[in-house]
């Protein structure tokens, strides 16, 4: 039996008269890095957000872990929430709350831990992030955006997750860090057989990291596959999107592998 | 594809075996992460505790299906933060416990005995700095407003009377309200007294001084301190928090004009709007207490009444309303501008604003008591 960690059945959202999605179908497996790719206002952080049911769908289902978000008892959402991570656009740390306690915040919501546990516990994530633990002290506005980020990254991570959801992921880091950030989620996913679904505008990361991408355009999703099944389909945004100018510097080092033939192919094969 | 809803059922577990040769065993079984462990956690680490005082016993991992570092660090932490002598595990298993051997400390903050006369140190001269800080606004207001008059098109005028609309108008019912009730309950409170001595008329005066003279104008200045000046510091505040107050800079648009003046300027002229307003309101409810309680006629009421409470109290009242909207303004958009970018110093800010706010007009009001002691009162 193959299970799907997120599974999406014929999703319709709606806010006031505008339509975001229309009849969205997705299913995301184990152990996969899936990237949802668009244009900006195309609904990608809407539909993360029906993920972590933080929407209602106007229509259809969302179910995520096995689980329907909308029909399942309050206790197994709370354990539900437990199993996936979420590291928001702008990190969402508490800002009233220092470094340290914004990672041992879940931790601590077990109320199963001591606080020895969860201070090495807090640590080692903290290291896993690169986060000097000169900073554990600092409030939020203290630190860094980069800094925050990778904050926000521990907190997600703290409970060990089945399951990323990364929204913008390396949007406000320098390109070291964005490295650097690739290979720790990749190296996560390895060792932790983490399932990833992740938001972003960013085509070095989404190169580097996906296993599949998903192309949300006009509230559809118009391609779902490998990056070789998405940069092989002729859908006017994927053209643009993938083999512009930016798209083809980033694709360049995996130009071969794609089969697209010469680099003076203009847009298709 | 790992069956990963079977990683939370699998529950962690261990057992003690005992092999021929007498050797002791214990067997670690099931999931061994955060999510399996959970509610299981305290029994699990008492049961960890007593196996680990026998050190000859060797520990056996390879039945363990998933190992996260929460539960490494239980086990870790059970041997006295080091491996088990004797412990077999799977492979994939080592890198956990590599990982848990490198110390990690976090570095404490220096002891410093000094805290308490340092805080009270810095609550001293925090005052003193909101003080200045005050002044220094107050004056700044002052100077652009002085521009102001000479470039009259650069005043903000929808700066203004957006201001006004907010301040003024949308805060008739909840000051209608106020004002009723407690010219009701000031007249009927009264009446009462009165009626003992036959002085029922008196009603009036003491109605009619009491609302016009301070409590139309100290009540609507304390409620519109709850209601426009809380709203100011935190719609500031959060202008702060999402780098509008920097965007405003580094446009060239100063904070003073745009922010605070307009705001200062339509509450002085809302203010003693309101207070007219209240004022009716009260002693409408006044009236209504006195026909009831004392029966007396609603016109007496009203042609008595310029006869007993003066003029002055009236424009008195007014002026006092003028200078409480202009420091409620002032205040709260103090405290604004100071807000910190996080939610606590929002929260903090705004709470601070409004008493501070509601205090300082209630030292005005005494000042202007003593000022204007002798003025509109009938001896």
């Amino acid at each position: 039996m193959t299970e799907h960690v997120v599974e999406i059945e014929g999703l319709w959202t709606r806010f006031g008269r505008q339509v975001v999605h229309r009849g969205i179908d997705l299913k995301i497996e184990r152990g996969e890095v899936l990237s949802l790719v668009g244009g900006s206002g195309s609904g990608k952080t809407v539909l993360l957000r029906q993920m972590l049911g933080l929407e209602t769908p106007r229509r259809g289902r969302v179910r995520v872990l096995g689980e329907d978000l909308h029909a399942c008892e309050p206790g197994v959402l709370q354990e539900l929430r437990n199993r996936w991570g979420v590291l928001f656009q702008q990190g969402a740390l508490f800002s009233s709350l220092p470094v340290f306690d914004n990672v041992a915040l879940p931790l601590r919501e077990l109320r199963v831990l001591d606080e020895g546990v969860i201070q090495e516990l807090v640590l080692m994530k903290l290291e896993m992030v690169g986060i000097e633990f000169r900073h554990a002290s600092k409030l939020p506005a203290e630190i860094s955006g980069g800094m925050v980020k990778r904050v926000a990254l521990a907190r997600a991570l703290a409970l060990e997750p089945e399951l990323l959801f990364l929204d913008e992921p390396t949007s406000g880091l320098d390109p070291d860090r964005s490295e650097s950030f690739v290979t720790l989620v990749e190296e996560l996913r390895r060792e932790l057989n983490l399932t990833v679904v992740m938001v972003t505008h960013d085509l070095d990361t989404l190169v580097a990291l996906s296993s599949r991408i998903a192309v949300l355009f006009d509230g559809r999703l118009v391609v779902v596959g490998t990056l070789r099944e998405v940069v092989h389909s002729e859908h006017p945004f994927i053209v643009n999107f993938f083999l512009g100018e930016r798209g083809r510097r980033a694709l360049e080092a995996v130009w071969d592998t794609l089969g697209l033939g010469k680099n003076a192919s203009r847009g298709k094969p | 594809m790992g069956e990963p809803a079977s990683s939370s059922r699998n529950a962690p577990d261990l057992r003690q075996t005992v092999a021929a040769g007498g050797e002791r065993r214990i067997e670690l079984i099931g999931a061994w992460n955060l999510a399996a462990l959970g509610q299981r956690l305290p029994q699990l680490r008492s049961r960890l505790a007593e196996y680990a005082l026998d050190v000859s016993c060797s520990w056996d991992l390879t039945a363990v299906t998933v190992l996260d570092h929460a539960g490494a660090l239980l086990l870790w932490r059970a041997w006295g933060r080091r491996r088990a002598p004797r412990l077999i595990l799977k492979p994939e298993h080592e890198s956990v416990f590599d990982n848990l051997a490198k110390p990690r400390e976090l570095p404490q903050p220096p002891l410093d005995l000094w805290a308490t006369t340092t805080a009270l140190g810095q609550k001293v001269i925090g005052l003193l700095d909101h003080l200045f800080g005050a002044t220094a606004l107050l004056g700044q207001v002052m100077i652009d407003a002085a521009g102001l008059v000479r470039r009259p098109r650069e005043i903000p005028w929808r700066e203004i009377s957006a201001s006004i609309f907010r301040t003024g108008a949308q805060a008739l019912g909840i000051t209608a309200i106020v004002g009723f009730l407690v010219g009701v309950v000031i007249s009927y409170l009264s009446a009462q007294q009165l009626k003992q001595f036959g002085a029922d008329i008196y009603i009036v005066n003491l109605v009619g001084v009491s609302v016009i003279r301070e409590l139309g104008p100290v009540l609507a200045a304390v409620l519109i301190a709850g209601r426009s000046g809380s709203a100011m510091t935190a719609q500031i505040g959060v202008m702060r928090v999402t780098e509008e107050l920097d965007a405003m800079t580094v446009m060239g648009i100063p904070h003073t004009v745009r922010l605070v003046l307009p705001r200062m300027i339509a509450l002085a002229i809302s203010m003693p709007f309101l207070v007219l307003w209240t004022n009716v309101i009260a002693i409408l409810g006044g009236m209504l207490a006195a026909q009831t309680e004392l029966n007396i006629d609603y016109r007496f009421f009203l042609s008595r009444l310029p006869e007993v409470v003066p003029i002055a109290n009236l424009w008195l009242g007014l002026g006092k309303s003028l200078v409480f909207g202009a420091v409620i303004a002032l205040i709260a958009c103090h405290f604004g501008l100071r807000i910190k970018p996080n939610t606590e110093s929002l929260g903090a800010g705004t709470t601070q604003s409004v008493v501070i706010a509601i205090t300082t007009v209630i030292i005005v009001d005494a000042i202007f008591a003593v000022m204007f002691a002798d003025v509109g009162i009938i001896k």
